[in-house]
């Protein structure tokens, strides 16, 4: 119950996207259509879901002491960053090689997830806030999907809003911004909730 | 025929200054015409996350122009001797290195300002700006051309951060780079604030129903204050108006 919490926090409350504005880029970019944004919202759940807890096992049994009391920390930027970029050539090879119908719809966002702020200020996130192993794969899957979420969201709204009088100079990205501006003051309504006493864990 | 070679290469050198027209409008480019963040949609993260005050938008943008010159230029000088298939983990090994450099100067210099940015110091590593000018420039151009690209889509991004940042502040909080030493306060609750202290003798009683407006804390007020620039500078500049 207490991981579905996170699940559910991590998704809904802090919104990676609509509450700390993490992994924009590639939110912007790829939001024309929905079916584009949902290939990329999904490469980027699987990715959130194996990059955290494996930062998770190198940050506490590489970085923080375990090796001689050394204190490595320092390396941790390094060290994640590399993970991440292994991680998503990995999948990708892995991806091709399996399923080329994935790999064909999926392959051109696979690279640009490793650039994705999401990925990182998750595990970033992760060691702040001294999640343990299960936590961080709870984590990680919630974020990944509350990223999700928001991408479908938006696309979905930019392919209706095609239809409507923008002034010419905000069509695009100018009135993307804007309404991901607008869903984030939406999204701030559910602040303040409190998934451990909805759930009655508390 | 070497000697030709060589001859025709110093020529080449000569025709190249050090700081030409070219050279320069790589460092201007960025400003406006090709700004990486109201035209090139790079490097967005940051610009929302961190201008609520002018102060922090200040150090991160001091920070991306060292980490974004400095990694093309050791891009650029390795280009030829990295790996098509491994690039992309070369490349954010060197802006990662950049980065921890930065962190751990800034948490020697000003450790309250390092705590306020938190992971967003980090966070510059998935800067797309940084890998992008990487991918785009860096890796097919000469070492001090890469350089002052670098730098220069470090300065245009950091106008458009302090920009955000200045409206961000002023109107949310009623000062000027808050937590700095070089700290204004305008319009603000108490008496410390210039425009208060002017109400009670009388001279400033015109501006007494001013209170701070707090949607510009909200993150959420950088996405409408950078859309709001892309417009003014789309109308500006109509060749640059989305058709789709």
């Amino acid at each position: 119950m207490e991981l579905f919490n996170i699940f559910i926090k991590a998704a809904f409350i802090d919104n990676m996207v609509l509450a700390y504005f993490l992994g924009m880029c590639s939110y912007l970019a790829v939001s024309k259509t929905v079916k584009t944004a949902f290939g990329l919202g999904l490469a980027v759940i699987f990715v959130l879901g194996i990059t955290m807890p494996i930062n998770w096992l190198i940050n506490n049994f590489l970085l923080d002491g375990a090796i001689n009391g050394l204190d490595l920390t320092f390396l941790r930027l390094i060290l994640f960053i590399a993970v991440i970029a292994s991680m998503v050539q990995l999948v990708e090879m892995v991806i091709e090689k399996v399923s080329p119908a994935l790999y064909n719809s999926l392959g051109i966002f696979l690279p640009l997830i490793t650039v994705n702020c999401a990925i990182l200020g998750g595990s970033l996130f992760m060691v702040a806030r001294e999640y343990n192993f299960s936590e961080s794969i709870a984590f990680g899957l919630g974020g990944g999907f509350g990223w999700f979420l928001a991408i479908i969201a938006i696309a979905a709204i930019r392919e209706k809003i095609r239809y409507s009088d923008v002034p010419p100079a905000l069509r695009g990205l100018g009135m993307a911004f804007i309404l991901t501006g607008l869903m984030g003051i939406a999204f701030m309504s559910l602040m303040g909730i409190d998934p451990a006493a909805l759930t009655g864990t508390k | 025929m070497a000697e030709a070679t060589t001859a025709a290469k110093s020529a080449a050198a000569k025709s190249e200054p050090l700081f030409g027209k070219k050279e320069k409008q790589l460092i201007t480019d960025p400003l406006y015409d090709n700004n990486p963040i109201t035209i090139q949609v790079l490097g967005i993260c940051s610009a929302l996350a961190v201008t609520s005050l002018i102060y922090p938008s200040l150090v991160i943008s001091v920070a991306v122009v060292f980490v974004c010159g400095f990694s093309s230029l050791i891009t650029s000088v390795l280009r030829n001797r990295i790996p098509k298939s491994i690039r992309m983990i070369v490349q954010l090994v060197i802006i990662a290195t950049l980065v921890t450099v930065v962190e751990l100067s800034l948490k020697y210099l000003s450790y309250p300002v390092y705590k306020d940015l938190s992971v967003y110091i980090g966070l510059i590593i998935t800067n797309c700006i940084v890998m992008g000018r990487l991918e785009a420039f860096a890796m097919a151009n000469k070492p001090w051309r890469s350089f002052l690209d670098g730098i220069g889509n470090g300065l245009g991004y950091g106008a458009i951060l302090l920009m955000v940042a200045f409206f961000r502040e002023f109107f949310g909080k009623g000062s000027l780079f808050a937590g700095s030493p070089a700290e204004m306060k305008i319009i603000g609750p108490s008496g410390d604030y210039f425009i208060n202290t002017m109400a009670e003798s009388g001279i400033g009683s015109m501006f007494s129903w001013y209170s701070n407006n707090n949607l510009m804390v909200l993150p959420a007020a950088a996405m409408f204050l950078i859309g709001i620039f892309i417009w003014i500078q789309r109308s500006r500049t109509p060749k640059l108006v989305d058709v789709s």
